[in-house]
């Protein structure tokens, strides 16, 4: 019941996020990847980890978040980075809102392919809508206007969109935090847990659930309108199944359901992305694949649940928290 | 019998062509101590979840202190006062008993959608939690993860998730089953320290339970009542012994004569 408190530890990723700065220069852009990548697997966190929303369709909310920020800054209309971000969250809560209301009436395999559905039809709304969005050749060079003004976002040197996206995913993970420990968070961890009792003890599962998803969407949302903000560039990828499955593999890896699986999961991802792609560069996938089916048949919860049940053998005996 | 809390007139479920329950009159007083019994497949849970609004009707009405809630759905029940238990245990698994059980009070409280202090805050809800578990000697296990206990706790667990709700019909779907024997005191005691007022419907196999507790006993065939009477009545009941009770009942009586 004290899970909610502050731990030690848990300023870790934030000094590492600092010092990634000052110790990588001219891997900021790598950063900024790393960042968008931690607040996508953070949002799929909430409605997969916590809620148990089985979903291969968010990137339709990264998707609609980068073409929000990216439209709107391609023709001038709004280029303000902050606010930016508030209407990619707005507008993809919104769809969220809409096909969660449709989407969450059904669950396991059937849900798995309504959100692969949604992704697709947007995907396609934007491939047709080509005039408008770029279609595969998409926005280049967005205009993004100074951070409170004064911080210029440099196309070549990322040292203020790196700042900047870390900024936004803390922001961001102290709202999911407290929403998490919250009684609504806890709700939704029962939900995971047995659907049937939280009917049984008068719960509003499906209400809960939609008001999760929406909040999910609008997450991912700022993930994407975040990606367009520090690449300049949006394109039809962002509403690829690719993404999607990438993020899923990336709070797999990490753990699910653990607020920091997303933290771990992005790094360790990425950290492989590069390295095996540097050994085998043909086929980097091939490690990719034995490093999951390991993690599969072995460390069902991810590294981090990996890490607890080691800690719980090894670690220092203690009362049950 | 005293005031009707709970109610059913003429109450079917058809799957298909599988009659489960079929034009079932019952009613369930003020604080009763009521137990429902009958071979396997008789329709007990199904009329369960047609109390419970698991399940709709196909024909008939609930009614819950006068009021027809056969159109309420499950959640809505719930907040009006009808709680349950499950046959096979339906817990958080993965969570402590104590947020098992405070997960229930908080739904019942309204704070459940509650969405920016920390749950760890709400010291009443917690408070109220502990109590409870006391009450259920539940309290010593209250950190404890609920998939750490013991079958026969985790029954406890059930029973205390049902009773933060604080309901006015309770029914309990076979609250014993699987316990070994020498556990199941435990749930027999928790059930008899219940609430006087607290309609109670219980279904059990164990006629030991059945005779200890229960003060009217319906039974029920084929999806019909087929008697309804006190204990003494349904055990002196020829057709009872026979189409229930068989061979198997003579030594259930015999023990419940002892007991």
């Amino acid at each position: 019941m004290r899970r909610h408190r502050l731990r030690w530890w848990e300023a870790l990723p934030w000094i590492a996020g600092l010092a990634f700065y000052f110790a990588f220069p001219d891997y900021l852009g790598f950063g900024c990847d790393l960042l968008v990548t931690i607040l996508f697997a953070l949002s799929l966190d909430l409605a997969l980890g916590y809620a148990g929303i089985i979903t291969l369709g968010h990137g339709a909310f990264f998707g609609v978040g980068a073409y929000t920020v990216g439209m709107l800054a391609s023709y001038n209309i709004w280029t303000e980075p902050i606010t930016g971000l508030l209407l990619a969250a707005a507008v993809a809560g919104v769809i969220g809102f809409l096909s969660g209301l449709v989407l969450l009436r059904t669950t396991g395999l059937t849900l798995l392919m309504l959100t692969l559905c949604t992704m697709t039809l947007l995907y396609e709304a934007a491939n047709m809508a080509a005039a408008y969005t770029g279609g595969f050749d998409g926005l280049p060079s967005l205009p993004i206007s100074p951070v409170f003004g004064v911080f210029e976002f440099n196309p070549l040197y990322a040292d203020t969109q790196y700042l900047f996206a870390l900024g936004v995913i803390l922001v961001c993970f102290i709202f999911v935090r407290i929403l998490v420990y919250s009684p609504f968070g806890q709700s939704l961890t029962g939900i995971r847990e047995n659907v049937l009792r939280m009917h049984a003890i008068g719960s509003p599962v499906r209400r809960r659930l939609i008001v999760c998803y929406t909040i999910s969407a609008a997450l991912a949302g700022v993930a994407g309108g975040l990606s367009a903000q520090t690449t300049a560039f949006v394109n039809l990828a962002v509403l690829g199944l690719d993404r999607s499955a990438t993020v899923l593999i990336v709070l797999i890896l990490g753990g699910y359901g653990r607020l920091y699986g997303a933290f771990i999961g992005a790094v360790v991802y990425l950290a492989l992305e590069h390295f095996l792609a540097q050994i085998y560069p043909a086929a980097w996938q091939l490690g990719l694949g034995i490093v999951l089916v390991l993690i599969a048949l072995f460390a069902r919860n991810g590294i981090l649940g990996l890490g607890e049940t080691l800690w719980q053998r090894f670690g220092p005996r203690r009362a049950a928290p | 019998m005293s005031e009707i809390r709970l109610e059913t007139q003429g109450l079917s479920r058809h799957f298909g062509a599988l009659v489960a329950v079929q034009g079932v009159d019952f009613k369930l007083g003020v604080g009763a101590r009521h137990a429902l019994i009958g071979p396997n497949g008789a329709g007990k849970t199904t009329f369960i979840n047609l109390l419970t609004g698991v399940l709709p009707a196909t024909r008939g009405r609930v009614l819950l202190s006068g009021r027809d809630i056969s159109a309420t759905v499950q959640a809505e029940r719930v907040k009006l006062g009808i709680a349950r238990t499950f046959q096979i245990n339906r817990l958080f698994r993965g969570l402590s008993v104590l947020e098992n059980v405070c997960m229930a009070v908080a739904e019942r409280v309204g704070t459940a959608g509650a969405m920016f202090y920390p749950a760890g805050r709400r010291t009443d809800i917690i408070d109220e939690s502990i109590q409870l578990l006391q009450t259920l000697k539940l309290a010593d296990a209250a950190r404890h993860r609920v998939s750490e206990l013991p079958y026969g706790r985790q029954r406890l667990v059930e029973l205390a998730i049902a009773i933060g709700l604080r309901p006015e019909v309770l029914l309990l779907d076979e609250p014993a089953a699987g316990v070994p024997s020498a556990e199941s005191h435990i749930i027999l005691d928790a059930i008899e320290g219940l609430p006087e007022h607290i309609a109670v419907l219980i279904i059990e196999h164990d006629m030991d339970v059945v005779f200890r507790f229960a003060k009217r006993v319906t039974v029920m065939v084929s999806g019909a009542i087929f008697a309804e009477g006190t204990p003494r009545e349904i055990e002196a009941n020829p057709q009872v012994r026979e189409v229930y009770l068989g061979q198997a009942g003579h030594a259930a009586t015999a023990r419940a004569h002892h007991g």
